[in-house]
C-alpha cells in the first residue's frame, strides 16, 4: 500500500503556544484511520495544515505518488489534488437547493470561464440523483438547503464531499448531533468510502470509533501519543492518563 | 555773503523783540543755528539729490540738539522764518496759526500767523536719509529700548551708513544682550556693504553654520551668476560652474538666446514670426514661389522662408531646427556677477555649509510637522480604536461625531465669549453630546446589527449622509470658526528653521492624554475589563453576571465622547465644517486598519506612520497637498497587501475568533 | 409532496435561459414598452409631450439602472461591497468626453484658422485645441493621457479598458491578500478617494475640478438639434440596459451564479470544495467595472459636464443606497431601486417639490431631501433587508424562510459564523 498523505515533523504555533508539536503522520490510498484525542490536541489545526487554511512553521506535507508538496498549494489547489474536508458544525449554502449543493461540488473544472460555459449534462443529473439517494435527500431536491434539519445538512454535506470525489476526505465529527440509526448510516458510507480513498476521521465518541474498525491515532498536544488498533490505543498508559488524568 | 545774512538777520531779530514783544529772544548766534544757515540753501530746495551734506553736517556735528532738529524736521515740524531767516520748530495751533520754538533751548517763541513763515516739507526720500542720520543717535540714546529700536529699524532697512554707526558703538554698548545684536547686524552689514573684500570675506566666514535668514538674505545675493557662453571653458577665477543646455537650470531655448545676445548667433525666427513673414510676403497665391495652399507643415514653410532669404526679401535668421546644432557648439556656465570672486566663493562656501544644516534642521522641523498630524490622525482614530477595535463595529458615522464635537464647541463660544473658559466648558460638553447621540445610535439601530458588519456600515453611512445634511441645515455651509484661547497663539521657536505652534503641542499633549486614558479604562477598570470580557465572549461574560447590552452601550458611548472631544481639537485647528468629519474618516479607518484592528499601539504606530508618509510625500511635492492625499492612500492600499492584518497583527485563533 | 418536488427541481430542466427566466422576459418587455413610449411621447420624433431635458433625465436614469445592475452583481451576488463602481462609471464618462470635447474643440480650431492667410500645421491646430481645452487650468499643452483623444474607437477602447485594467489591478492585489467583508469596503473607498482627489488637481491633465464640459454636443453633428440627439441616447442607455440586464441573468443564472452566490455566503467553504474564489471574485469585480465604464460613457453625454465630485466616494454609497433601497440580490430589484429613488431625488433636489411650511419652519425639500434619504436608508437596512424588491416576493407569497440573521444550527450558526469573522 503506498502512502498518500504524509506529515513529517510539522509544528505551528499561534503567539508562543504550540498547538502542532512535531507531528508525524501518515496515510495510505485506500485506508481508513480515526483520530481521536481530548480537547485542544491539535486535532482541527492538523486538518488545517492539510487542507492549507494554516501555514505551518516548519515540516513537511507530502501528497500522492510524486510526492507534491502541499504547502505552496492554496486551499482551492489541494481540494483540487483531491483533499476533501468536512466541517465540524454543517456548512451547506443556505440560499441554494439540496440540488444546486450537489451539483457545485460535482468533480468538474472548476475555472470561472468553464463553469460560465457549463450546462448539467444528463450524466450530471443523474449523478446528483444518485448521490442524493445515497444520504436519503432525494425528496429534498428542490428544497433550500436552509429549511433542512441539523442531521440532514450532515447528510448533504457528506453528500457533496462524495460528489467531489476526493482521494483524501478528512471528516470532521461526522456524527455529531445524528441519531443512533443515522450514525449507523453514515459510519456505512465512511466504511463504504474507504474501500476506494483514504479517510480520516476526527471524532471524540468512543462507541463510533470503534465501530469504524479501523487504526487509531492519538493526538496530544500537537503530536503523536499513539498509534494502533482501538483496543491498543484504550488499553495504553498514557492514553488513560491523557483521558481520565490522575 | 553769510555775514550780511547774518546781519540782517540780527538786525530783523532786534527790530522783532522791539515790535512783536515776543516772549522770548530768538538766539540767531547758537552753534544749531548757525550750522543750519550755513546748510540752509540746500535745506531749503529740499531735494533728494542735494540734501545730503546738510543732514551730514548735521549728524556729525556732534551737536547736542542735532537729533531734535532731524527729528522735527523728518515730522514736517521745521519752519522757515522769512522774516529773521531762521529756522524754527512750530506746532500748528490751527490752520493760520502756529506756535514757534526756537531750537537751541527749546523755548516758546509765541503765537504767529503762519503767512510769515515757510514750513519745510522733505519728500519721503529725504526723510528716509534723515531717519538713517537719526538711527547713530538712536544708538548712542541712554534709553536701552530705543537703542533696540534703533537696531529693528536697521535689521529692516539697513544702508551703507549704518555700518559706520554700528562700529562706533560696538565697542561702547554696556547692554550684553544689545551688544551681541550690534555685533551680529555689524558684520551682516559688513558682508553687504564693506568696501574691502577682505573684510567682506572674514564676516561671511564668521557666519559659518549659522540658521539665520538673515544670514542667508545677506550671503544670498553675493553668490548671484549670470550665464555666459564661450567656445572653451575660460579658466576666470569668477566662472562659477558649467552648465549644460537642455537641462532644468538652462533650456535650450535660453542657451540660444544667450548666444544671440552675444552677437555669436543669428537671432532666432519664431514659428509665429515666420508665419508673419511669409504672409508679408504672399504675393497673389504664392509665397518665393511656393503655393500658399501647400504651406501646412513646418518643413514647407521653413523651405519657403529659406526661398525668401535666397531672394533677400527677409532677414536671415535660424529656425527652429539650427537651435541644436548651434547651441551644442558652445560651452555654457555661469559666472559670479554681483560680487568679487573671493567673496563670492567664501559666500558659496559657507552658504553650502548652512544647507546642509538648514537640510538637518529642516529635517527636524518636518518630524515636527509630521508628529502633530500624526496627533491629529490619533485624535481622529482613538474613538475608532474603542468602537471598531475593541468592539468590531463598523461606524462610518464616526467622522460626524467629530464634528458634532466640533460644532458643540463653536455654539458655546456664542454664549461663552471668553475663549479658555469656553474651550473648558466645551471639551466636557461635546463628550456628553456624543457620548448621548453614539448610545442612542447603539441602541436604535446598532445593536440590531451586531455581527453584521457590512449592514452596519450602510446604516451608519444613511446616518451620516443624514447627519452631515442636517449639519449643513442648521449651520449653512460656510466654515465656523473655533477660536482656541490666546495662550495657545503663537509658537515655541528654537531657532529660524525649527518651531511648533503651541497649539499643535497642546493637539499632542491631548492625544498622550487620550492614550494613557485609554490605557487605564481598558486595563485598570472594571468597566475595562467587563468590555474584554464581552467582546471576547458575550455569552459567558453575561453568565458570570455582566450585562453585555449594558456594557455595549457603554464602550460605543465612550468611543463616539471621545470622537467629540477630538472634534473640538481638530476644530482648533482646522474650520468647523459639515464635511470635516468625512476628510478624516477615510483615513482614521486607515489609521487603524495599518495598525492592526484590536491594538491601541498598533494604532498609535498607525497615525505616526500615515502622518509622516503625508508629511514626507508633500516635503518631496511641496506645492500639492492632494497629490500628497493620493499617493499615501495609493500607498496605505499596497502597503495592506502585504501585512493584511496591520502592523502589530494577531495572530493565530485568537485573529479568527 | 415528493413527487411535485423532485418534478420541480430546476436542475432537471435543460431549458433556455430566457424561458427559465420569466421574470427576464417581463423586464425586457417593460423596457421596450418604456422606450417606445417615451420616443412617441418625446419632441424629437414623436408628439413632443415630454420635454427634451426629462428625455435626457431618464435617459441618465436608465445609465444610472445598468451601473445599479453591476453594483447588484458584485455586492447583491457576490458580496463585495464595493464602493468604487460609481468611480469606474466616472472614468467611462471622462473617457469618452475626452473625444468629445477634443473632437469638438478641433472642429472649432480649424474652422477658425481657415480665416487665416497660411493653411494652418498639424502643430498649429494641436497647439489651438489645446489652449482652447486647458486655458482654464493654465496649460496650453495636451498631457500625455491625451493622447489618443483624437481617435472615436481608441477612446471607446478605453472607456472599457481603463476601469477594467484599474479594477482587475485593484481586485488582484485586494482579493490576493485576502482582504474581505468591510475592510474591502473600506479599501474601494479608499481608492475612489484617491482618484477623485487626484483629479481634482488642475495638472491631472483632467481639467481639474473644471472637468471636462460641452459633452452634450457631438461633433460634427451641429446641425442635429438636441432634442433628436436626446432621443439617440435614450435608445442607446435603454439597448444597454437590456443587453447588461441579460448578461447579468446569463451570469448568475445557472451554476455560476451558484458558486458566485456561495463565495458571497460562505467563501472558506467554497474554496475547500476546489474553486478558485479569488478568480471568481476578480472575474465579477473586473466585469461590472466594464458596465460601469460603459453606463458611464452614456450617461455624460446627456448630463453634459463631468468634474471630479461626481466620483468623490460618496456617489458610490448612493449607488449603494440604491441598491439596498431597491433590494439586492435579485436584479430587478437593483434597476427598480437605481431609477425609484434617483428620479425621486431629481424631483426633490431639483426644488420642483412643494416645501412644507409647519408654521413655526418651513421644510425645504431641497435641504431636507438628503436627510430623509439617510433615514430611510437605516430603516431599509433594519427593516426591509430585502427592500422594494422584497414587496414583489411578498405579492407573488413566494415564502421562503429567510433565516438571516438567525440561529441557523443548533449553535450559533455557520452563516452568522462567518459573518462575524469579516
Amino acid at each position: 500500500m503506498s502512502t498518500l498523505l504524509e506529515v513529517s515533523g510539522v509544528s505551528v504555533s499561534f503567539d508562543g503556544f504550540k498547538a502542532i508539536n512535531n507531528l508525524t503522520f501518515q496515510i495510505g490510498e485506500a485506508e481508513m484511520r480515526a483520530v481521536i484525542g481530548p480537547n485542544g490536541a491539535g486535532k482541527t489545526t492538523f486538518m488545517d495544515i492539510v487542507t492549507g487554511k494554516t501555514r505551518p512553521d516548519e515540516g513537511r506535507v507530502l501528497w500522492g505518488e510524486k510526492s507534491q508538496s502541499l504547502l505552496s498549494m492554496s486551499e482551492s489547489q489541494i481540494a483540487q489534488a483531491g483533499v476533501g474536508r468536512k466541517f465540524q458544525r454543517p456548512t451547506v449554502f443556505e440560499d441554494q437547493t439540496v440540488a444546486e449543493n450537489l451539483m457545485l461540488a460535482l468533480k468538474k473544472k472548476r475555472s470561472p470561464f468553464a463553469v460560465l460555459n457549463f450546462r448539467a449534462s444528463r450524466a450530471d443529473q443523474e449523478r446528483v440523483e444518485e448521490l442524493a439517494g445515497e444520504i436519503g435527500l432525494v425528496a429534498a431536491l428542490a428544497r433550500k438547503a436552509g429549511e433542512l434539519s441539523h442531521g440532514q445538512k450532515q447528510w448533504l454535506e457528506i453528500g457533496m464531499l462524495l460528489a467531489q470525489e476526493p482521494r483524501l476526505l478528512l471528516v470532521d465529527e461526522p456524527a455529531a448531533g445524528m441519531t443512533p440509526a443515522e450514525r449507523e448510516h453514515t459510519t456505512e458510507i465512511l466504511v463504504e468510502a474507504a474501500k476506494t480513498r483514504a479517510v480520516v476521521v476526527v471524532e471524540h465518541d468512543m462507541e463510533f470509533v470503534r465501530r469504524l474498525d479501523c487504526k487509531v491515532t492519538v493526538l496530544h498536544e500537537g503530536s503523536v501519543l499513539a498509534e494502533g488498533s482501538i483496543d491498543h490505543v484504550t488499553s495504553n498508559e498514557a492514553v488513560i492518563e491523557v483521558y481520565l488524568g490522575r | 555773503m553769510p555775514v550780511f545774512r547774518q546781519f540782517c538777520a540780527a538786525l530783523l531779530s532786534v527790530l522783532f523783540i522791539a515790535f512783536a514783544a515776543p516772549l522770548a529772544a530768538q538766539d540767531a548766534d547758537a552753534p544749531i543755528q548757525r550750522l543750519l544757515q550755513e546748510h540752509g540753501e540746500i535745506i531749503a530746495k529740499s531735494s533728494r539729490r542735494t540734501i545730503g551734506p546738510a543732514i551730514d553736517a548735521l549728524a556729525d556735528s556732534g551737536l547736542p540738539e542735532a537729533q531734535a532738529v532731524l527729528e522735527r524736521w523728518r515730522a514736517k515740524e521745521m519752519w522757515f522764518d522769512k522774516d529773521t531767516g531762521l529756522f524754527i520748530y512750530a506746532e500748528e495751533i490751527d490752520r493760520r496759526t502756529i506756535r514757534t520754538f526756537d531750537f537751541a533751548n527749546g523755548a516758546e517763541l509765541g503765537e504767529f500767523e503762519d503767512n510769515g513763515f515757510k514750513q519745510l516739507k522733505p519728500n519721503s526720500g529725504i526723510r528716509g536719509l534723515i531717519g538713517a542720520a537719526l538711527v547713530r543717535f538712536q544708538l548712542n540714546d541712554p534709553n536701552p529700548v530705543a537703542r533696540a529700536a534703533a537696531l529693528i529699524a536697521i535689521e529692516r532697512d539697513a544702508d551703507e551708513s549704518h555700518l559706520a554707526a554700528l562700529r562706533a558703538v560696538r565697542d561702547t554698548e554696556e547692554n550684553p544682550r544689545l551688544s551681541a545684536r550690534i555685533d551680529r547686524l555689524e558684520r551682516i552689514l559688513t558682508i553687504r556693504f564693506a568696501e574691502d573684500d577682505a573684510e567682506r570675506v572674514a564676516a561671511i566666514q564668521s557666519f559659518e553654520g549659522d540658521l539665520g535668514v538673515d544670514v542667508r538674505a545677506a550671503l544670498n545675493p553675493l553668490v548671484v551668476t549670470m550665464m555666459d557662453a564661450g567656445t572653451d571653458l575660460p579658466n576666470d577665477a569668477d566662472v562659477a560652474r558649467q552648465v549644460v543646455p537642455g537641462s532644468e537650470v538652462l533650456s535650450e531655448a535660453e542657451a540660444y538666446g544667450i548666444l544671440v545676445a552675444k552677437e555669436l548667433a543669428p537671432p532666432l525666427i519664431s514659428r509665429a514670426a515666420q508665419k508673419a513673414a511669409l504672409i508679408a510676403n504672399i504675393d497673389g497665391t504664392s509665397v518665393g514661389g511656393i503655393q500658399v495652399a501647400s504651406l501646412n507643415t513646418e518643413a514647407r514653410r521653413d523651405a519657403a522662408y529659406d526661398e525668401l532669404v535666397r531672394q533677400g526679401r527677409v532677414e536671415n535668421a535660424a529656425t527652429v531646427t539650427d537651435v541644436t546644432q548651434t547651441v551644442d557648439a558652445y560651452v555654457f556656465f555661469e559666472r559670479y556677477s554681483a560680487a568679487a570672486p573671493t567673496v563670492a566663493l567664501a559666500a558659496q562656501a559657507v552658504l553650502s555649509g548652512i544647507e546642509n544644516k538648514v537640510a538637518l534642521n529642516q529635517t527636524i522641523d518636518l518630524g515636527l510637522d509630521a508628529l502633530s498630524l500624526a496627533s491629529i490622525y490619533f485624535l481622529a482614530a482613538i474613538g475608532l480604536a474603542i468602537t471598531f477595535g475593541v468592539m468590531g463595529v463598523i461606524n462610518m458615522a464616526h467622522g460626524e461625531f467629530i464634528m458634532m464635537g466640533a460644532y458643540t464647541g463653536y455654539v458655546v463660544q456664542l454664549f461663552i465669549p471668553d475663549y479658555t473658559l469656553s474651550i473648558m466648558v466645551a471639551i466636557p460638553l461635546a463628550f456628553a453630546v456624543t457620548f448621548g447621540a453614539g448610545v442612542a445610535m447603539e441602541r436604535l439601530v446598532i445593536r440590531w446589527l451586531y455581527h453584521r458588519p457590512l449592514e452596519t456600515l450602510l446604516a451608519t453611512f444613511g446616518i451620516s449622509i443624514a447627519l452631515q445634511q442636517l449639519a449643513k441645515n442648521i449651520f449653512g455651509t460656510q466654515a465656523r470658526p473655533l477660536t482656541a484661547p490666546g495662550w495657545l497663539d503663537g509658537s515655541l521657536v528654537f531657532n529660524d528653521i525649527v518651531s511648533i505652534s503651541y497649539i499643535r503641542i497642546a493637539i499632542f499633549v491631548l492625544a498622550l492624554l487620550f492614550l494613557a486614558l485609554f490605557l487605564i479604562v481598558m486595563n485598570r477598570t472594571r468597566l475595562g475589563l467587563e468590555v474584554r470580557a464581552v467582546t471576547q465572549n458575550p455569552r459567558m461574560a453575561a453568565s458570570m453576571g455582566i450585562n453585555p447590552d449594558r456594557i455595549n452601550m457603554l464602550t460605543f458611548g465612550f468611543g463616539s465622547g471621545i470622537a467629540g472631544i477630538a472634534g473640538v481639537a481638530i476644530g482648533l485647528y482646522a474650520k468647523v465644517t459639515s464635511e470635516m468629519g468625512s476628510d478624516y474618516i477615510v483615513q482614521s479607518f486607515m489609521t487603524v486598519v495599518v495598525g492592526g484592528v484590536g491594538n491601541i499601539w498598533g494604532t498609535l504606530l498607525g497615525a505616526t506612520m500615515v502622518g509622516t508618509m503625508q508629511k514626507g510625500i508633500e516635503w518631496l511635492n511641496p506645492s500639492n497637498t492632494l497629490a500628497a492625499q493620493t499617493y499615501m492612500i495609493l500607498f496605505i492600499i499596497l502597503f495592506i497587501q502585504f501585512r493584511p492584518k496591520g502592523i502589530i497583527a494577531l495572530k493565530g485563533r485568537a485573529a479568527e475568533a | 409532496m415528493t413527487n411535485v418536488a423532485l418534478d420541480t427541481a430546476p436542475a432537471r430542466k435543460p431549458t433556455f435561459l430566457l424561458v427559465n427566466n420569466p421574470s427576464v422576459l417581463i423586464f425586457l418587455a417593460c423596457l421596450a414598452l418604456f422606450t417606445l413610449g417615451v420616443t412617441v411621447l418625446a419632441e424629437g420624433f414623436g408628439i413632443g409631450v415630454v420635454s427634451t431635458s426629462f428625455v435626457k433625465t431618464l435617459g441618465k436614469t436608465l445609465c444610472l439602472c445598468l451601473v445599479a445592475l453591476a453594483m447588484d452583481l458584485v455586492w447583491g451576488y457576490c458580496g463585495i461591497l464595493s464602493l468604487g463602481h460609481m468611480a469606474f462609471f466616472g472614468i467611462g464618462g471622462y473617457a469618452i468626453g475626452m473625444w468629445l470635447m477634443y473632437a469638438r474643440t478641433e472642429i472649432i480650431v480649424v474652422q477658425s484658422l481657415s480665416a487665416a492667410p497660411l493653411p494652418p500645421t498639424a502643430q498649429e491646430i494641436s497647439d489651438g485645441i489645446a489652449a482652447q481645452i486647458f486655458g482654464v487650468v493654465g496649460a496650453s499643452e495636451f498631457p500625455p493621457i491625451w493622447a489618443v483623444a483624437h481617435s472615436l474607437p481608441l477612446q471607446l477602447a478605453a472607456v472599457v479598458l481603463v476601469p477594467g485594467l484599474l479594477a482587475l489591478v485593484f481586485g488582484w492585489l485586494a482579493f490576493r491578500s485576502r482582504v474581505t467583508g468591510v475592510y474591502l469596503s473600506i479599501l474601494t473607498q479608499a481608492m475612489t478617494l484617491a482618484l477623485s482627489l487626484y483629479l481634482f488637481q488642475n495638472d491631472s491633465g483632467l481639467r481639474g475640478n473644471n472637468g471636462l464640459s460641452g459633452l452634450q454636443n457631438l461633433p460634427g453633428l451641429g446641425d442635429v438639434p438636441q432634442s433628436t440627439v436626446s432621443i439617440w441616447f435614450f435608445w442607446a442607455s435603454a439597448l444597454a440596459l437590456g443587453l447588461g440586464y441579460l448578461l447579468c441573468v446569463w451570469v448568475v443564472s445557472g451554476k455560476f451564479g451558484s458558486v458566485v452566490r456561495a463565495i458571497r455566503d460562505d467563501e472558506s467553504r467554497v474554496r475547500f470544495l476546489g474553486y478558485p474564489v479569488e478568480a471568481y471574485k476578480l472575474f465579477i469585480f473586473t466585469l461590472t467595472a466594464v458596465i460601469a465604464g460603459i453606463a458611464g460613457a452614456l450617461y455624460y453625454p446627456q448630463a453634459g459636464i463631468i468634474n471630479p465630485a461626481e466620483i468623490a466616494p460618496i456617489a458610490s454609497i448612493y449607488l449603494a443606497v440604491w441598491v439596498a433601497i431597491g433590494g439586492r440580490g435579485r436584479l430587478y430589484g437593483a434597476v427598480i431601486g437605481a431609477a425609484f429613488v434617483s428620479l425621486l431625488s431629481t424631483y426633490f433636489t431639483g426644488g420642483q417639490a412643494p416645501d412644507i411650511n409647519l408654521g413655526f419652519y418651513t421644510i425645504q425639500w431641497v435641504n431636507w431631501w438628503t436627510v430623509l434619504l439617510g433615514l430611510s436608508f437605516v430603516v431599509v437596512t433594519l427593516f426591509a433587508p430585502k427592500g422594494l424588491g422584497g414587496l414583489f416576493d411578498f405579492i407573488a407569497s413566494k415564502r421562503s424562510p429567510s433565516r438571516h440573521g438567525a440561529d441557523l444550527g443548533p449553535d450559533a450558526g455557520a452563516l452568522r459564523e462567518k459573518e462575524a469573522e469579516t
